[in-house]
């Protein structure tokens, strides 16, 4: 009998396995059909030339946060280029990311003027809160933190930009309040 | 080269004098000729910092025979320390559609963008609307003439005009090779103008005001006023719309603090004025050029650490297809590190003052040509502060 | 056509309005260094080492990228141009791997040329090679090395405009900028073709051939392997552009002898097997004709497209995946060569075929990866242990010190040594086409092809995309169903003219029965694996090497060559037979588009 309760359990657990790994394919295809759809949706917006291709990246980063290889290859496909030449395109842009970023993306200026005017306080400050060093991402993908070159603020310094949201005269303090603002359930709590 | 005092203007924000419509009714009621005849009268020059005399670049184009040409207004504003044209576009932002309208008429454009850097997309919301309602409102005045946006992605050479267009033909921003230039060949191949936002302003209020108002400021080379952004060790850090052909020494004295070492005049890309030539520059296209940018620093301020700035900006900035820029820059970088740390003789710095010259005679754009400006510029004047 | 006067070095010359300083200054004769220039490509005008000074100008210019302008007054090497190139020269040398001595491109390299020329060494300027840089070895045909890129984009326009694959592109910028394929992804897992046409047009050893000459040396050192060798028909016009003959130097004999020398066991020739490939190619296209026209067979697929080219089978398989029914099922000249030594010829001369190595010297770099193909080992063992490029077979030479100018000629060994002249033109664009007619059309009607000592000049030519109509005549009865069909065909050479030539079949407007397609400009001799440089001229002059190789042949026809008639006597019965079909053919295999 114990031997029968052990053969069940492993069925049970190889059935629980399965669907596991059915629930993550179909995740996955999930995702892939959600990213299908958008790109569709870019190139009927944007039309499917050479011309349209950073409007379509740009769309996509706007609602992923960033390029996935798989968006690429859709786009590339769509617009009937190789993925490569995608890549190469979407690589040359800083706003363009090809690795995961997450949900808001804090950049900091680190021009001249905004440096006069005490962005590395800032900078520490952020790294601190956030736990994370300049160029990383938080484990929990809501916040990356990576530094620009001129804002077009330098008379109010130091400048971020979140996402498309401009923060001037920003310091220590205003920066921790702006971000536990933006994030409150996870940054509170630590 | 005559020394001008500070004079302060009001013809860029003067938002009395919006009436956009009124200024397109009248440019249609001229001949193209007489617009860009205008133009050409009044000596403006852009002011995006290239400084090529707007009129002409407007007949170059209209002589072109072709059915499809452009207007694009180049909203790429990424110089360090530049940031009126945002201030434009913000608050007179009906005055540079406007612009293009009238250069449309002028040059036979029936397609306009403005090339908006991605840094500026909080602008779109009401920059948007305002487009959408332009748009129809001059179609109901009978010009054919339709304009759109079009958001960069975050690279400071595409404010390059050939660069510009390969980002809007969905390619990377690597500048081309010219001839030919844009008003023959420009984006998708077709005539095409292309001004700064401040440019395309100044052009819509010489229709309205007329060409006196405008030529009777500045200098025989350096007509007109230019709008500045100010920055730095200044207590009126800001936006000031000023008479060209002023001496630095006037700027200082109305903007530094008193202890004013060096002024940055144009950026990275422009000169370093330290403090014994303020009396004998000024301000303009015979004189120092520059797109607006004025960065003020003081004594307390590391020279070293200014140019280090600005080479670690040109270095991740820089396209990267030439060979002088892309490794140029690099260069310049690891050299004055190099001083500062030991490990190569200050001697050294004359080899890179003579790379930086020949960035300037062989590189393929703006950019790499223009490094040498900021390098020999603060080299010369601040060399003990490289070194030590 | 507006003709432009300017002045270049105090001589006056006159061009064609468009051209550029540059085109001005070949004619004449005044030299301006380039690097990032290629005849065959678009002007990039990036290197900026042939900028020149120009009168009133305060920049200098880059002399390919500037159109000549009325009156220009030019001058080429005053201390101004000579200093700032050697600053660009030394800009270059200082982001390089200047290790010259392991280097496979030394001797051979533009930007080590350059260096020489103007004195240039890496001390000028601190070094900005970055630091652990990887080379990518995972594709079988072709090795990236970072290290030694000059940044050129030779590369990625190649890919781009004579192939139209853009498997390379230039990622990231600035001090990032590099060559990338997509996503930084290893070679071998990009949407690469291994043509290795970027390899014959980099200028450096960034990108090279996968090399496997050390290996074969070993084998060649030891006893108990009995090493055969086979040559294509484009290494002997190309080998001796390595060893001190002009360009398109017939060297045959040579080849042979030097082999031979190297302590090769068999010195044997692919022609045999290319005359084999027309044997059974040509029979297989009679049979899809037949069961098009006769039978109505709608399974099988018109037209049949040649695939001796595995540049061009692997790109079918990634871009046209749902069509590679079309393609014939007979395997290259190389593999069906590697099939039958270790079976037929292993058999003949008493050899146990797991001591057998066989190398195959071609002009290709996607020779390499076609020879590791999961399926090509019909004959029990690898069919193909090692192929080697045109250019390793002239280091190998070197190495072994041979004067090779000083060799007599030697011939072929036998079994699988003797080749007919339309063995031999399968080097050449238009050559599988022109071969496969010479014996189809004797077949079907029993006389030679209509034209002027069997040369069937319509299918010759270096234009990308070439078309011919043979009108099929008096049949034999056997044939009789193929009376008075104007049998169309069509060449095309170069991967952006296959791409066109497969739009209209896979659109079905394709008018053709047959299309022979070469991935590489000008057909085998202007393969991924021959010597560097290469031009439109070079290309021109191997191919009328290849045609004067096969009017010096006495037996022109595939199938009257007499070694070809005893294999089918006494191995393979009969052309499409079962044998035939276990060695001599194969199956291919989708892959991804993108």
């Amino acid at each position: 009998m114990t031997i029968n309760l052990c053969f069940q359990i492993v069925v049970v657990n190889s059935i629980t396995i399965n669907k596991y790994i059915c629930e993550r394919i179909n995740n996955k295809n999930f995702i892939m059909v959600q990213s299908e759809n958008l790109i569709r949706n870019l190139v009927e917006k944007h039309g499917n030339s050479r011309n349209s291709l950073l409007p379509i990246l740009q769309g996509i980063v706007a609602d992923e946060n960033y390029l996935s290889e798989s968006s690429m290859v859709e786009v590339a496909k769509a617009l009937d280029i190789s993925s490569a030449e995608v890549y190469g395109t979407a690589s040359f842009y800083s706003f363009l990311y090809t690795k995961p970023m997450g949900k808001n993306i804090i950049r900091v200026c680190k021009t001249i003027s905004c440096k006069m005017a005490g962005k590395q306080e800032l900078v520490t400050a952020i790294e601190k809160l956030l736990k994370i060093k300049m160029g990383e991402t938080t484990r929990n993908m809501q916040f990356s933190l990576i530094e620009t070159n001129c804002l077009g603020w330098c008379h109010k310094g130091p400048v971020m930009l979140i996402n498309d949201e401009i923060y001037t005269e920003v310091s220590p303090e205003k920066a921790v309040k702006i971000l536990c603002e933006i994030d409150p359930q996870h940054l509170t709590n630590s | 080269m005559k020394n001008k005092g500070l004079k302060k203007v009001d013809i860029i924000f003067d938002c009395a004098s919006c009436e956009p419509l009124e200024v397109i009714k009248k440019a249609l009621s001229m001949k193209p000729d007489e617009i860009i005849d205008q133009i050409i009268s009044s000596g403006l020059k852009g002011r995006g910092g290239a400084g090529f005399p707007t009129g002409l670049k407007w007949k170059l184009a209209k002589e072109e025979d072709n059915d499809i040409k452009y207007v694009i207004c180049n909203a790429d504003e990424g110089e360090p320390g530049t940031f009126k044209d945002r201030e434009i576009l913000d608050v007179v932002p009906s005055k540079v559609l406007v612009g293009m309208a009238i250069c449309a008429y002028a040059i036979g454009a029936k397609e306009g963008f403005i090339y908006l850097r991605n840094e500026y997309n909080f602008l779109l919301k009401d920059l948007l609307p305002l487009i959408e309602k332009f748009n129809q409102n001059i179609q109901n005045l009978g010009l054919d003439f339709t304009i759109k946006m079009f958001s960069g992605s975050g690279a400071y050479i595409c404010g390059e005009e050939s660069a510009l267009f390969e980002s809007m033909e969905g390619k990377r921003g690597e500048p081309r090779n010219k001839p030919p230039y844009p008003t023959k060949a420009g984006y998708n191949g077709k005539p095409t103008i292309i001004n700064n936002v401040e440019t395309l302003v100044y052009c819509s209020m010489i229709i309205r005001i007329g060409v006196e108002p405008f030529k009777k400021l500045g200098t025989t080379d350096s007509r007109g006023s230019k709008v500045f952004s100010v920055s730095g060790d200044t207590a009126k850090a800001g936006i000031y719309e000023l008479e060209l052909g002023i001496g630095v020494d006037e700027f200082v004295k109305e903007f530094g603090n008193g202890d004013t070492k060096a002024v940055q005049v144009g950026g990275a890309s422009g000169h370093c004025v330290p403090r014994k030539d303020f009396k004998n520059k000024i301000i303009g296209f015979e004189g120092i050029p520059t797109g607006g940018s004025m960065m003020v620093f003081n004594s307390s301020r590391s020279m070293y650490n200014v140019l280090k700035d600005y080479l670690e900006f040109f270095e991740e900035e820089s396209c990267g297809q030439c060979t002088p820029c892309r490794v140029g820059t690099q260069q310049l970088l690891k050299g004055i590190k190099a001083v500062k740390h030991g490990e190569k003789p200050s001697s050294y710095l004359n080899q890179l003052l003579k790379l930086a010259e020949t960035m300037k005679i062989t590189s393929k754009c703006g950019l790499g040509q223009s490094v040498h400006n900021s390098f020999s510029s603060i080299v010369k004047n601040f060399r003990e502060e490289i070194i030590y | 056509m507006s003709t432009i006067n300017l002045i270049i070095d105090n001589k006056k010359v006159s061009v064609e309005k468009g051209q550029t300083i540059l085109d001005a200054a070949k004619k004449v004769n005044v030299r301006i260094p380039t690097l990032c220039h290629h005849e065959d490509l678009c002007v990039a005008g990036n290197c900026r080492i042939c900028v020149v000074e120009v009168e009133g100008h305060n920049t200098l210019s880059a002399s390919c990228a500037t159109p000549a302008d009325e009156g220009m007054v030019i001058k080429t090497n005053t201390p101004k141009v000579r200093n700032a190139r050697k600053d660009v020269v030394a800009l270059l040398v200082s982001e390089h791997n200047t290790q010259c001595t392991t280097c496979y491109r030394s001797m051979n390299c533009e930007l080590q040329e350059l260096s020489a020329e103007y004195n240039i060494d890496n001390n000028r300027y601190l070094s900005v090679l970055k630091p652990d840089i990887e080379i990518d070895r995972s594709s079988w045909s072709i090795e990236k090395d970072d290290s030694k890129c000059v940044r050129c984009q030779r590369c990625v326009r190649t890919c781009a405009e004579l192939q139209h694959v853009n498997a390379l592109t230039v990622s990231g910028k600035g001090k990032d900028m590099k060559i990338s394929t997509f996503m930084d992804l290893p070679l071998n897992e990009a949407v690469c073709t291994n043509c290795g046409q970027c390899v014959i047009h980099c200028p450096t050893g960034a990108l090279t051939e996968r090399r496997y000459y050390d290996k074969v040396w070993e084998a060649i050192g030891n006893d108990k392997k009995h090493v055969v060798m086979n040559t294509a028909p484009s290494v002997r016009v190309a080998l001796g552009e390595m060893l001190g003959y002009p360009v398109g130097t017939r060297v045959t004999g040579k080849m042979v002898t030097a082999m031979k020398r190297l302590g090769v066991d068999s010195v044997l020739d692919t022609d045999f097997s290319a005359d084999l490939t027309i044997i059974e190619e040509g029979h297989e296209l009679l049979q899809r004709l037949k069961k098009v026209i006769v039978d109505k067979d709608e399974s099988v697929k018109l037209p049949m497209i040649t695939s001796c080219s595995p540049g061009w089978v692997k790109f079918i398989e990634h871009i046209f995946p749902d069509h590679l029914g079309h393609l014939s099922t007979c395997k290259s000249p190389q593999q069906m060569f590697g099939a039958l030594t270790k079976t037929y010829y292993a058999e003949k001369k008493g050899i146990d075929p797991k001591d057998i190595v066989s190398v195959a010297i071609m002009p290709c770099a996607a020779k390499k990866f076609e020879a590791r193909r999961p399926e090509m080992k019909d004959s029990g063992y690898r069919d193909i242990d090692a192929g080697l490029t045109t250019r390793e077979l002239g280091h190998m030479i070197k190495q072994a010190g041979l004067d090779f100018t000083d060799l007599e000629d030697g011939t072929y060994d036998s079994i699988m040594g003797e080749s007919t002249g339309a063995g031999v033109i399968f080097g050449a664009t238009g050559g599988v086409m022109e071969a496969a007619l010479r014996t189809a059309y004797e077949i079907v009607t029993g006389r030679d092809v209509p034209f002027d000592n069997l040369n069937v000049l319509p299918v010759r030519g270096m234009e990308g995309i070439r078309e011919a109509t043979i009108k099929i005549e008096n049949c034999l009865p056997e044939w009789s169903f193929l009376e008075g069909v104007e049998l169309k065909v069509a060449i095309a050479n170069g991967l952006i003219n296959a791409r066109k030539i497969m739009d209209e079949v896979a659109a079905g407007k394709s008018p053709y029965h047959f299309i022979e397609v070469m991935a590489c400009p000008g057909g085998c001799i202007g393969g991924g694996g021959q010597p560097i440089p290469t031009n439109e001229e070079i290309r021109k002059k191997r191919i009328e090497a290849i045609y004067a190789e096969d009017m010096d042949k006495t037996i022109r026809k595939s199938h009257e060559n007499p070694e070809i008639i005893k294999i089918y006597k006494e191995f393979l019965k009969e052309p499409l037979g079962h044998i035939s079909h276990k060695l001599l053919h194969t199956t291919y295999k989708k892959r991804n588009r993108y």
